[in-house]
């Protein structure tokens, strides 16, 4: 192995936490092999490049382009290729967010390179990168290793610990003038809708859900509150999305959403496989419901056994006890 | 419009899964089978389109023979033709995704659609794959889509809400839940399905680029403290997030 490449994706003026995670999974990957690792941001402002710094990277390649104003995955995955071929580099991280999983494969495709999607772990092990990932929906999970020489991983967002290094680092930052045409944008955002004032669960720290024990849409304000309390994000199950009282956005499981929040409450959800496929990689799982058998209770760390009508009010104002919200 | 829809064959969702003998892949033994859940999405938005535009729409798997039964529900669902790209081993997917490209080649659709995972290695990462290898855009998992004046319109969820992408056709679209309606097929095409052909070619060989070394079930290493309901316990609760978990 060569080089270590990590794609950095920018948020506002920051870089989105899960570049942060990637980077510190890179590093440790770099220490490992005993190559180097570099950034790569495309348009990336000083702010973002500057943040990277905290987390021990050094160099970072700033590709710059006015077509690239507006996303493209078809002329990123471009960029990308060029970037990748001057920089001699052979591992490419990706974060395992919505833009990463559609990047990440086409730039694997780009290179003729094995890819690995929703990596839990990496390890370098010899000579090569063992990678962990999770197989139908969570309930195995598989070992997997790259073949080819170049290799692309992208990294399940909030499994990968983000850890900053002692001091500051001083940041090399070279400029990359890629080639691009209006031809490369044969996909191109044209407006992005955000769900207003709500928090989206990919992105939550803390998400409560609620499942069939809610009865009934009218009831979800308890939801509502006990997610506030917590400063964290509403979810729900598929029953409460097929029977229209939530909206898809929200659903956590097989067909919705997977998530690993720091902590994931679980309200009125007996824990069919297919909702926790989508969050058994959370690192606290609550779990609430007057059902003592319910499948819920054995992958919780802490649960209550108890209506959750009068618990969840209880728990609500205590939690705001402490957290002032 | 010559529509192609990409799909994959995958124990039903309920399933519990065991580690089978070889300890990489999963124990076959009494597995139900069914067309992944997101396919079902890309061949309704196949179907649909057909049925305002005109044209074909054709169903593709690559698989071992085993797999002539999700393309014979996508023929009870009304797909024009079904075709098997026959593999008897599992291979990589890189050795799918070529092997859907040569076959798009072949044909050369207007339009494909996928789901916008196969709900067993859940890598997201078809769609993406095969539009490279055909030099085409792709948009995933996109939950709403308009087909107009050559171009595909669509909104794909995103962290913290909704995208609008265009991207030229031919391209490829990953489907999510909410952009359709699968229709349930009616016993009548059921049973017409069972008589009609299926189209089947081998597969292309390609280097192993990924190899499987160990698959497992993930422990459960959760502490697993179960209270009751009284105010004690919501109090304990509350103790263990803020001073055991640290979260709160």
């Amino acid at each position: 192995m060569n080089k270590i490449l990590v794609f950095l994706e920018g948020q506002a003026n920051k870089l989105k936490r899960s570049s942060f995670e990637a980077i510190s999974a890179a590093r440790t990957l770099a220490t490992g092999a005993g190559i180097p690792f570099a950034g790569i941001i495309i348009n990336g402002t000083k702010e973002q490049v500057k943040s990277v710094g905290d987390y021990g990277l050094s160099d970072v390649v700033n590709a710059k382009h006015e077509l690239m104003e507006t996303y493209s995955s078809t002329a990123a995955a471009n960029v990308l290729h060029q970037v990748i071929q001057s920089e001699n580099a052979d591992v490419i991280l990706f974060a395992g967010n919505a833009k990463g999983l559609e990047l990440a494969p086409r730039v694997a495709a780009k290179l003729e390179a094995g890819y690995i999607g929703d990596c839990v772990e990496l390890e370098f092990r010899d000579g090569n990168i063992i990678a962990k990932k999770p197989v139908y929906a969570g309930k195995s999970q598989i070992t997997v290793k790259v073949n080819s020489d170049r290799k692309v991983y992208s990294l399940r967002p909030n499994v990968f610990t983000a850890t900053k290094v002692d001091g500051t680092i001083a940041i090399t930052t070279k400029d990359y003038a890629p080639n691009l045409s209006e031809d490369d944008k044969k996909a191109f955002v044209t407006a992005m809708m955000k769900n207003e004032g709500k928090m989206d669960v990919l992105e939550a720290d803390i998400i409560v859900s609620g499942g069939r024990g809610i009865k009934g849409t009218e009831n979800y304000n308890l939801i509502e509150n006990l997610a506030a309390a917590f400063g964290g994000a509403v979810g729900a199950s598929r029953a409460v999305v097929d029977a229209g009282w939530r909206p898809h956005s929200e659903q956590v499981g097989q067909t919705g959403k997977t998530v690993s929040p720091t902590l994931y409450v679980a309200c009125g959800i007996s824990g069919a496989v297919q909702h926790l496929a989508g969050m058994s990689t959370s690192k606290v799982i609550v779990a609430i419901n007057k059902d003592k058998d319910a499948p819920i209770f054995k992958v919780c760390d802490y649960g209550i056994v108890g209506d959750l009508f009068a618990v969840v009010p209880k728990l609500t104002e205590k939690v705001k006890h402490i957290t002032g919200k | 419009m010559n529509i192609l829809v990409c799909i994959s064959r995958v124990p039903d969702t309920a399933t519990r899964i065991l580690v089978g003998p070889d300890g990489k892949t999963i124990d076959t033994q009494g597995i139900k089978y069914v067309i992944s859940p997101y396919d079902e999405y890309g061949i309704e938005e196949g179907l649909r389109l057909k049925e305002k535009n005109g044209g074909t729409v054709t169903a593709v798997t690559v698989g071992s023979e085993g797999s002539t039964d999700i393309l014979r529900t996508a023929l009870a669902m009304c797909v024009d033709k079904a075709v098997l790209i026959k593999a008897d081993t599992h291979k990589d997917s890189y050795f799918v995704a070529k092997n859907l490209a040569e076959y798009a080649k072949e044909i050369n659709p207007d339009i494909i659609f996928m789901g916008r995972q196969s709900v067993d290695y859940d890598s997201l990462q078809m769609p993406s794959m095969v539009s490279e290898f055909l030099g085409i855009p792709s948009v995933s998992v996109v939950s709403k889509l308009t087909i107009a004046d050559g171009k595909a319109t669509a909104e794909r969820d995103v962290e913290g809400g909704k995208e609008i992408v265009e991207a030229s056709l031919p391209c490829i679209i990953s489907c999510q839940k909410g952009l359709n309606e699968p229709r349930y097929p009616k016993l009548p095409d059921i049973m017409k399905a069972k008589s009609k052909p299926i189209e089947t070619r081998e597969a292309i060989q390609t280097d192993e680029k990924v190899t499987v070394l160990g698959m497992s079930i993930p422990l459960k290493q959760r502490a697993g403290r179960i209270l009751g309901d009284g105010d004690g316990d919501i109090d304990e609760l509350v103790r263990l997030l803020h001073e055991e978990a640290k979260i709160i």
